[in-house]
């Protein structure tokens, strides 16, 4: 090379300068939140003053010793759990239907996955319409197919309620869910498939014995996601219930919600919060996991 | 018609009858949505026990009595204009700093960028409910609350980390002989990433810009904690929140906004899903 190195030649100079900004940003408004939420689940701080005192372990003792919390806490297991129960199974039904070829699959698939572009919102308050509990159109679909002989009150009894709850969440997961499946179903090799078909294995036998054993680590990513989407969401729950009736339907974020910004108890809220932390860090372990296998798998 | 045939054409029917409902749990919001949305008024509030009345059909002639009433009587085109002044900054926002991040691990990193990059990527997991309590402090103390300025600096923590990872990913699949010739023909390495390098990533930078549109479109529970007077509100927080006053609903101007917002962000999905879905699946599936 002719021209002479210069600073404008260092690549672990620019590398720097380039990457420091997002390093800056990610660092003090998402790292720096982050300990400090932790922080103020030990504090006794309120939202209307900058007090902030020392508390120990008060908020969470009040926390445990409180029914409310508990049973937020039973909600957010019991919904996490059930939704992806349910996209799982539904997402690798969906994905061997979208992996054939047939006509109007375009269309099909941009209907598949208009729950995944629409905001969770929105989505929550048309569901909320449709769970009405004068002007429900399910329940007239069920009175009038014969199916239903008394009335549920979807929103109003706690059971019902988390049904629904249930329902919407894998409604609004199952689109990404099935997207991830069906990118994994592509990348399986033709090769085995085909030596299976050979070999003389039926489609049940292929499904269950060298499909889904293949799909085992796109399926992880995707329940994943999807237990990070469902265990942290707000707005499902928030729009649709509110956590009632009487807060037997809260869930973690809604509780903190209420709590910690709503009630102004920042210490309270931010304790009910720090409960959502076992779900994600179960989370990041397997992703880790999961990348270092591919990493390992790729060389 | 041989046995062959016979089930032959009986799994292509339960092909099409699973595909059908598939579309018909994916699509039933949207369909009532739209019927609610210009359905007249005595046409919608009849109860679901009248056995009689079929909610599923226009049994009066379509209105466009809910969409008048949507944009002319309710603050909705105020947030409208709310949610794209925060979708433009936060888009510039991310632009300029994570393609930077995302170039800086792909391409002069070397062995660190990509441990660099997860990391990056993980604090995309750390959702909005752990830290909307310290930050409904942290705003407040910067005098933001309420503000469209709140969004615009907590809305980039979400992008960020994911539009970092997904340049970096993109980077790769671009082949570095275009900038490797370019400083053979005496570039310095700087002017490869000034005057070279924008030109590749531009593809990249659409992504960016797509996800970070969405991202904006859909974000609810930041709006809900800094955000409480009306004329403040985006659409997302807006609509479910504000269009409710009281205690009346009304469900066709709620459900014509709902169904407004969400076919541009379909539309958006559609043609950008392969690219997102390549950044979540990690390497756990090579496209």
């Amino acid at each position: 090379m002719m021209r002479r190195r210069t600073l404008a030649d260092r690549e672990d100079v620019l590398g720097v300068a380039l990457l420091a900004p997002a390093l800056g940003y990610v660092i003090l408004l998402v790292g720096v939140p982050f300990v400090l939420a932790i922080a103020l689940s030990f504090s006794n701080a309120t939202a209307g003053s900058l007090r902030f005192g020392w508390a120990g372990l008060r908020n969470y003792a009040a926390i445990l010793a409180d029914p409310v919390f508990l049973r937020a806490l039973r909600n957010s297991a019991v919904v996490t759990v059930g939704s992806q129960v349910l996209v799982v199974v539904l997402a690798t039904a969906a994905a061997q239907v979208f992996r054939a070829t047939f006509r109007g699959k375009r269309l099909a698939r941009l209907v598949l996955l208009l729950p995944w572009a629409v905001p969770v919102s929105l989505a929550a308050i048309a569901w909320t319409w449709i769970f009405d509990s004068t002007f429900s159109v399910i329940n007239w679909t069920l009175k009038a197919a014969g199916l239903l002989h008394g009335w549920l009150y979807w929103l109003g009894e706690p059971a019902l309620a988390l049904v629904a709850i249930i329902i919407v969440q894998a409604w609004r997961i199952l689109p990404f869910a099935t997207v991830i499946v069906l990118a994994g179903l592509s990348s399986i090799p033709q090769e085995i498939v085909e030596a299976a078909i050979v070999d003389g294995a039926g489609f049940w036998r292929r499904l269950f014995q060298i499909e889904l054993p293949l799909l085992l680590p796109v399926v992880t990513v995707a329940v994943l996601f999807g237990v990070v989407y469902t265990a942290t969401d707000l707005g499902v729950v928030y729009i649709l219930t509110g956590g009632g009736p009487a807060n037997t339907t809260h869930v973690l974020p809604t509780l903190a919600f209420q709590r910690g910004i709503l009630g102004a108890d920042l210490g309270q809220g931010a304790a009910i919060a720090v409960f959502l932390l076992p779900f994600l860090v179960v989370v990041a372990v397997t992703m880790l996991r999961l990348a270092r296998r591919a990493e390992v798998g790729a060389r | 018609m041989t046995r062959r045939d016979l089930r032959r054409a009986l799994k292509r029917t339960g092909l099409y009858a699973a595909a059908l409902g598939f579309m018909l749990f994916a699509g039933f919001p949207f369909y009532w949505m739209l019927i609610t949305a210009f359905k007249q008024n005595r046409d919608l509030y009849v109860g679901a026990s009248d056995l009689s009345h079929v909610p599923w059909i226009f049994n009066d002639p379509p209105t466009l009595e809910h969409v008048r009433l949507l944009f002319g009587q309710t603050d909705f085109p105020r947030w409208v204009l709310n949610t794209l002044v925060v979708v433009v900054a936060v888009v510039a926002i991310t632009v300029a700093v994570a393609v930077p991040a995302g170039y800086s691990l792909a391409r002069l990193a070397g062995r660190w960028g990509e441990r660099m990059g997860m990391g990056i990527f993980f604090t995309y997991l750390i959702p909005p409910t752990l830290l909307f309590v310290p930050f409904s402090r942290l705003i407040s103390l910067l005098g933001l609350q309420n503000s469209l300025g709140s969004l615009i600096l907590i809305y980039p923590t979400m992008t960020i980390p994911f539009c970092t990872w997904l340049v970096m990913g993109f980077l790769r699949s671009v082949p570095w002989e275009i900038e490797e010739q370019a400083m053979i023909d005496g570039y310095s390495r700087l002017a490869v990433i000034l005057r070279v390098a924008p030109r590749l990533i531009v593809p990249g930078i659409l992504t960016v810009i797509v996800f970070t549109f969405t991202l904006v479109m859909q974000e609810f529970v930041y709006a809900l904690t800094f955000i409480s007077s009306v004329e403040k509100m985006t659409v997302s927080l807006g609509v479910p929140i504000a269009l409710v006053r009281g205690d009346v609903y009304h469900w066709g101007a709620l459900m014509a906004a709902a169904l407004f917002t969400s076919i541009p962000l379909a539309v958006v999905y559609n043609l950008f899903i392969d690219r997102f879905i390549q950044g979540f699946t990690m390497g756990a599936v090579k496209g």
